[in-house]
């Protein structure tokens, strides 16, 4: 079972790989990754740099070119796909039909995996990506343990799940809930809530108000923390009731399904947060390459350490984690 | 131009639905989407009655097409959308891509549903090769990504083989999870939501704390707050929309369809409702409503 931690830097790739990372995953800085923000991913230089150190440690480099093409700028996604080939990628992680379509017949030597972007969430549809020679699909964060149970039993595809980060709880790749409220979203600009639409004010009484485009996505009392304002993690009016109608601001954490992973052959744990200092990158990959080990060596006496969950909850939004919808009652 | 009724995307009684359907069969609509698209509990209808519907449709002149699932996630689901993709008579939209290799298998032409990842040239060739004939652009598209994309040398040589539709009037669906928003905003887990969606056939809105619409929960599925309402830019779809969806609303759908009608070439412009938007359409945010 690989450990495949994020990347937003060299620093944070470097992180990765000295505490335990068996894969790295990096984007380019442009708009044909799924996190294209401000200061993050890496150039053509980077990103060859970045392969060579991966591959001096004997491990692998994933390149996410998981938007999907413009009309007018295909261009753009076949030259991402060029490069990252040329600078050594050992894998790409790819959404978009003729992305795949155009990777899969210019380089049929490269390894290929299906981003959660690309929403795969059944059987059918991991069979319809097969004929773009795809070796692995990496689940979306809508399914439970028992729907990864039955796709694991019924597909021959390495499958890949992600472990630990922030919670997507809409299907990946469909959802338009950004553009509807800034016209900028993951599928067309890579990106969700972007920061740039991002606004605070602060009002007499020391509540703090966080707006998206000017839409008033949250308040805060005083004493509360404040979180990002990630359009489906607001405090919304239903009824009479005002909560967070979507989801509350938590991080996903599966540590506790390590041995059910393992047990369904699951190929790969994937750690969200490209966007993370090298800081955060370190500490997670730590534990969870602990946890791997653990879970690896003897499945049937895992334990979830708590220290493991002492250092994750402190990396987590709100302090606070979920098993989101593996677990039933989440839904 | 072509007009259309999408699937049903709120879960209405069984006497709704038919009343609905006798309405559409007197209407002046052409095509009629038909079918569950929201989430599989939802069996007030089952497969044998949308059949039922299907004929009695086609009988009065319309075109019918079954529309499947759009997040699909049990076994069971699978089962059931092999039951559509096997109809044998009808035309299938699929909106999710595991329906085609079932609709292949029978060489099924076939709709590529707007929650079918489509946002280039080159994608759409590919579903064209795989049997797709009309394409309904995803909904956060704009007039003009339609517009770029089909000039493109490789879909404009082949323009005459497949039709264009676009998602035209009601709440957008915007988002699809494996959670249920509806059950949730009456404290029910999703395994025990006696079917709630039922008391709520027009969804439920939800508000900023400042009183805006932002979203309408709609079971798994979260649509805009804003019912999308392009009746004022039919003109500047000619040449390139073959077909306009209207997506059955409780009321005053089948009104809306003659306003449409009335406005293709401009001539009878409506004024829009406060809670009407426009902007995808116009590359803006979509909950922006654009005035002429």
């Amino acid at each position: 079972m690989e450990l495949l931690c994020p990347a937003g830097s060299m620093p944070a790739l470097k992180a990765a790989i000295e505490h335990g990372a068996d894969a790295v995953y990096v984007g380019l800085k442009d708009e044909t990754n799924a996190r294209h923000f401000a200061g993050l991913n890496l150039d053509q230089a980077g990103l060859t740099e970045a392969a060579r150190y991966v591959h001096q440690h004997g491990k692998k480099l994933h390149v996410a070119i998981n938007t999907f093409a413009h009309a007018d700028t295909f261009e753009n996604w076949r030259r991402a796909v060029d490069m990252a080939v040329k600078a050594g990628a050992d894998v790409l992680i790819l959404a978009d039909m003729a992305v795949l379509a155009y990777a899969a017949d210019r380089y049929p030597k490269v390894e290929l995996h299906l981003s959660v972007q690309a929403s795969a969430t059944n059987a059918a549809a991991i069979e319809f990506y097969k004929q773009f020679g795809v070796s692995r699909v990496v689940l979306p964060r809508v399914l439970s343990m028992n729907q990864v149970r039955a796709i694991a039993r019924t597909t021959d595809i390495e499958l890949e799940v992600f472990a630990f980060g922030s919670l997507c709880i809409m299907a990946e790749g469909r959802c338009y809930l950004s553009s509807y409220m800034t016209g900028e979203s993951p599928n067309t600009a890579g990106a969700c809530s972007p920061a740039k639409f991002v606004r605070w004010d602060e009002a007499d009484d020391g509540t703090l108000e966080s707006r998206l485009n000017n839409i008033l996505i949250d308040r805060f009392a005083p004493n509360e923390t404040a979180g990002y304002p990630t359009l489906c993690k607001g405090r919304f009016k239903v009824g009479d009731d005002t909560y967070h109608a979507l989801e509350e601001p938590t991080s996903l954490n599966t540590l506790s399904l390590l041995p059910e992973l393992y047990k369904e052959g699951i190929a790969s744990l994937k750690i969200e947060g490209r966007q993370r200092s090298p800081a955060y990158v370190a500490q997670i990959t730590q534990v969870w390459r602990q946890a791997i080990d653990a879970v690896m060596a003897n499945p049937a006496q895992f334990t979830v350490q708590e220290q493991w969950d002492h250092v994750l909850a402190g990396l987590s939004e709100g302090s606070q984690t979920t098993l989101g919808a593996y677990h039933r009652k989440w839904k | 131009m072509k007009f259309s009724l999408g699937a049903i995307q709120y879960f209405w009684p069984k006497q709704v639905v038919d009343n609905f359907y006798q309405q559409a069969a007197e209407s002046s609509v052409d095509i009629v989407y038909l079918g569950e698209t929201v989430c599989s509990k939802r069996r007030e209808l089952k497969f044998e009655d949308y059949m039922a519907i299907a004929h009695m449709l086609r009988e009065a002149g319309k075109q019918v097409c079954l529309s499947t699932m759009t997040l699909l996630e049990a076994p069971s689901e699978l089962r059931e959308l092999r039951k559509y993709c096997d109809n044998g008579e009808f035309l299938v939209e699929a909106n999710d891509v595991g329906a085609i290799p079932y609709l292949q298998e029978h060489k099924v032409p076939f709709v590529a549903g707007a929650a079918i990842n489509c946002y280039n040239q080159h994608t759409l060739r590919k579903l064209m090769s795989l049997g797709m004939n009309r394409w309904v652009m995803p909904v956060e598209l704009s007039r003009e990504w339609l517009a770029n994309l089909l000039q493109q040398p490789m879909v404009h040589d082949v323009r005459d083989c497949f039709e264009v539709e676009v998602f035209a009037l009601g709440h957008m669906p915007l988002a699809w999870s494996g959670r249920c928003f509806t059950a949730r905003s009456e404290n029910r887990p999703k395994d025990q939501c006696e079917l709630v969606c039922i008391n709520y056939p027009e969804g439920r809105p939800v508000t900023s704390q400042e009183g805006q619409q932002v979203f309408v929960l709609n079971g798994i599925q979260t649509q805009s707050g804003s019912r999308y309402n392009l009746v004022n830019q039919l003109p500047n779809m000619d040449g390139l929309v073959d077909v306009v969806r209207l997506s059955p609303q409780l009321v005053g759908t089948f009104d809306w369809l003659e306003k449409f009608r009335a406005n293709v070439a401009g001539g009878a412009p409506q004024r829009l409702d406060k809670n009407d938007s426009n902007g995808y359409w116009l590359a803006l945010a979509g909950l922006v409503q654009q005035l002429d």
